[in-house]
């Protein structure tokens, strides 16, 4: 307990205003949109190859397209109705990704050959998660089949399962938790018995009393599994921030969690994968949260897979305030999108619509050298003084200063009184660096 | 519609510099009333000379150089009070105004504004003052007609018995600069600056905790490490001026450090050095070891490996 609470104290971070606004709203299913416009590229990877052709009828739950390499992840359609067009179109991240467009025909007609999987072994477990469709929900959209497949299996100690939902606003993995804990629990049951993992962690901010005490009880019904009440400190659900914060293990620099023992899997991802194994229903609907100052009546809505901002925002009575600035997750990591025909994602958790108001970014003032961004930095890293060295374009001192274990939470400019871009110069850091590091094995590779 | 797209985060606190800023001037007040209480309001009228000089020195300059106008940020209304609170009361206005200009132009803007100045602008201008007019700085002021040095150069003097109560030197009853002479008051403020998260409470701590611990064997009592912390501009110093933050280290460990260089050269000072009062000088001093201290004390990063 001793080293616990020396953690605790040790803890970084920053507290922002949680604006968990949706929290109380059940998920609602959305209506069946005319259209979907669904990339082959929503998880890390390799993109997915189209299967289908322009013209062709497909039914919700269909493979659409499929995985291409190992990590990689296949597609399915979220509605019934006909391939309209397969196109490439701008994704919010600036890259030209292949999209299918789907014009519904109203019926959400399900496939017919859809049915729960079956499975007799870890490795057939696995390839069934492959064909789910899933990847991680909580963000980052890393396949969950590569995520899960490991080597050594003795090497873990625990399963945490994610349900910290540390970013403002965004509730849909508390509605998961709320409204689907027997799915969750059942996944628990799942991976604690195909992974052989000696424990289960549940962690969950403590901003969610009703669900760490619903989760403290269906655990006492359980072998090794337990509930992991976490201080609410964004960003408490950060891989390494939450492996630090809930097994005070540390993870090094180009390892992975597994490396310390920990597999972390976020609570939504966790529920679908039972949801899959239940009904052999694959990944095409999402629960997201649809908040911000100019959405007229915010809520969590359960959405098709493809679906457009636009739709969505309107099945949300649309606006009541002219938005600015439109983003796919939370305001401390989410990403602004240049306009509303962009599509909901596997990996999106929440739209938000900013008026004005919250869409300006305030003015950039001097540095003052108070040292926040240092203290509030969960991995102890010198925003300043990456700064300072970016300016100077001293990249082997940008080396030393780490910046690329940045894992660009946005802590250091949410709390600068200066309102400096840090984290944004981070990631240009980042890139730098990553350059750099390529070139000198180069040259060593090279030399030898 | 048009979508403005940017790099996340898409939020910022509320506590701007300006907001730190004010919240520094607000934990000011407590020792402005005491000086008031005090002295007279004669405080009051050099405080806002420094300031008003303060002020108008920035913002002439920022004009004459073409940079943006930063008065609005408080940091000189900052400067200027802290610079009038090292002063006597009975300083000549002028005076109070040129040690103003000098901690603006020369140790602030020349330096090139705000966050990039080593050392701390009040502390410039208390010791320039200092240095060229000895004897109108020294010309103290007391609140009873008894007294006729400070306890600061009664403890040089080894005249224990004249010095003023310990309580009448916590509420301020004695001779000294105009701010410096409450410690109640000066630790209210920092109580604020605490609440407020403003600074953090290393460097004060240490620095005065380090005078109190050295004191106290030197002086063989401890009522004298008591008299000692409540003497001259310590508490002021310590809470106020070696937290300013583009002169001190971004670091917890380099604050404690920070801390117990200025603790350790405020004794060896106090004690062995010519002038009674060694704050400003230590504190100053240890402005100008801050990118060594800075160098020495980097936060080391979670999880890296050194390559």
């Amino acid at each position: 307990m001793g080293l616990n609470l020396w953690i605790q104290l040790k803890m970084h971070g920053v507290h922002v205003p949680h604006h968990k606004n949706t929290a109380a709203m059940p998920a609602v299913i959305m209506d069946c949109p005319k259209s979907v416009t669904i990339p082959m590229s929503m998880h890390i990877g390799t993109p997915a190859r189209p299967l289908v052709k322009v013209g062709e009828y497909v039914k919700m739950g269909q493979r659409i397209a499929e995985a291409d390499g190992f990590v990689s992840s296949p597609v399915h359609a979220s509605i019934s109705g006909t391939v309209k067009k397969i196109d490439s179109f701008l994704a919010s991240n600036g890259r030209r990704i292949p999209a299918i467009t789907i014009e519904s025909d109203g019926l959400m007609a399900r496939c017919e050959s859809l049915e729960p999987p079956v499975y007799h072994n870890q490795q057939e477990f696995l390839q069934t998660l492959t064909d789910s469709g899933i990847v991680g929900l909580g963000g980052a959209g890393f396949p969950t089949s590569v995520k899960l497949t490991v080597k050594n299996m003795a090497k873990i100690d625990a399963v945490i399962v994610n349900g910290a939902e540390c970013e403002p606003y965004i509730t849909s993995d508390t509605r998961t938790m709320l409204d689907q804990s027997r799915l969750v629990m059942e996944g628990a049951r799942i991976l604690q018995h195909q992974l052989k993992a000696p424990k289960i962690l549940f962690a969950i901010e403590d901003n969610k009393p009703e669900c760490i005490a619903l989760f403290e009880k269906l655990c006492a019904a359980e072998d090794a599994m337990e509930v992991c009440s976490l201080p609410s400190m964004y960003p408490q659900g950060g891989e390494k921030v939450l492996i630090y914060h809930t097994m005070g293990r540390l993870v090094p620099e180009g390892k992975l969690p597994i490396d310390v023992g920990a597999i972390v899997i976020n609570v939504t991802t966790l529920a679908s994968i039972a949801r899959y194994l239940e009904h052999g229903l694959p990944l095409v609907r999402k629960c997201i949260t649809v908040d911000g100052s100019a959405v007229k009546e915010p809520k969590n809505v359960v959405a098709p897979i493809g679906a457009s901002l636009a739709d969505v925002f309107a099945f949300c009575g649309g606006f009541k305030a002219e938005p600015k600035k439109v983003l796919y997750g939370g305001p401390m990591m989410g990403i602004a999108v240049p306009d509303l025909s962009e599509p909901i994602l596997k990996n999106t958790n929440a739209i938000l619509a900013f008026a004005e108001d919250e869409a300006t970014p305030p003015k950039t003032t001097a540095c003052i050298r108070c040292g926040r961004c240092i203290g509030h930095c969960p991995l102890r890293l010198m925003p300043a003084e990456v700064e300072d060295a970016y300016a100077a374009g001293d990249v082997e001192k940008l080396a030393a200063l780490k910046v690329n274990l940045c894992m660009e939470c946005g802590c250091c400019s949410y709390i600068c009184p200066a309102h400096r871009p840090l984290v944004q110069t981070n990631r240009l850091a980042k890139a730098k660096v990553a350059a750099y590091l390529r070139e000198q094995k180069q040259k060593e590779a090279a030399a030898k | 519609m048009k979508l403005l797209v940017s790099s996340s985060p898409h939020m910022q606190t509320r506590t701007t510099t300006a907001v730190l800023m004010r919240d520094v001037v607000i934990a000011l007040v407590p020792a402005l009333i005491a000086a008031v209480w005090i002295f007279g309001l004669r405080s009051l009228l050099v405080t806002a000379v420094a300031v008003a000089a303060a002020v108008l020195t920035e913002y002439v300059f920022e004009k004459a150089v073409g940079r943006d106008v930063t008065v609005s940020d408080f940091s000189a209304v900052v400067t200027g009070m802290l610079l009038a609170f090292n002063l006597p009361v009975t300083i000549p206005l002028w005076q109070a105004a040129l040690g103003s200009i000098v901690a603006i132009l020369v140790v602030k803007q020349l330096f090139g504004g705000i966050g990039r100045n080593f050392a701390n602008p009040a502390i410039v201008g208390r010791i320039v003052l200092f240095l060229s007019f000895s004897k109108t700085m020294t010309a103290w002021q007391f609140p009873d007609a008894v007294s006729s040095a400070t306890p600061l150069a009664l403890m040089r003097a080894g005249d224990m018995a004249a010095l003023p109560s310990l309580g009448q030197m916590f509420l301020g009853l004695k001779g000294g600069c105009l701010g410096e002479v409450s410690g109640l008051a000066l630790l209210i403020g920092f109580a604020y600056l605490l609440i407020r998260k403003v600074i953090s409470w290393h460097t004060p701590v240490v620095f005065v905790g380090v005078v109190f611990l050295l004191s106290w064997p030197l002086g063989g009592s401890l009522s004298y490490a008591l008299c000692q912390i409540l003497s001259g501009g310590l508490l002021l110093g310590a809470i106020f001026m070696a937290t300013d933050y583009a002169t001190t280290p971004s670091t917890n460990f380099g604050r404690v450090l920070f801390g117990l260089g200025c603790g350790l050269f405020t004794v060896l000072i106090r004690q062995w050095g010519s002038y009674a009062e060694g704050v400003s000088f230590a504190i100053l001093f240890m402005n100008i070891l801050t990118p060594y201290l800075s160098k020495w004390t980097k936060s080391k990063p979670l999880g890296g490996v050194a390559r």
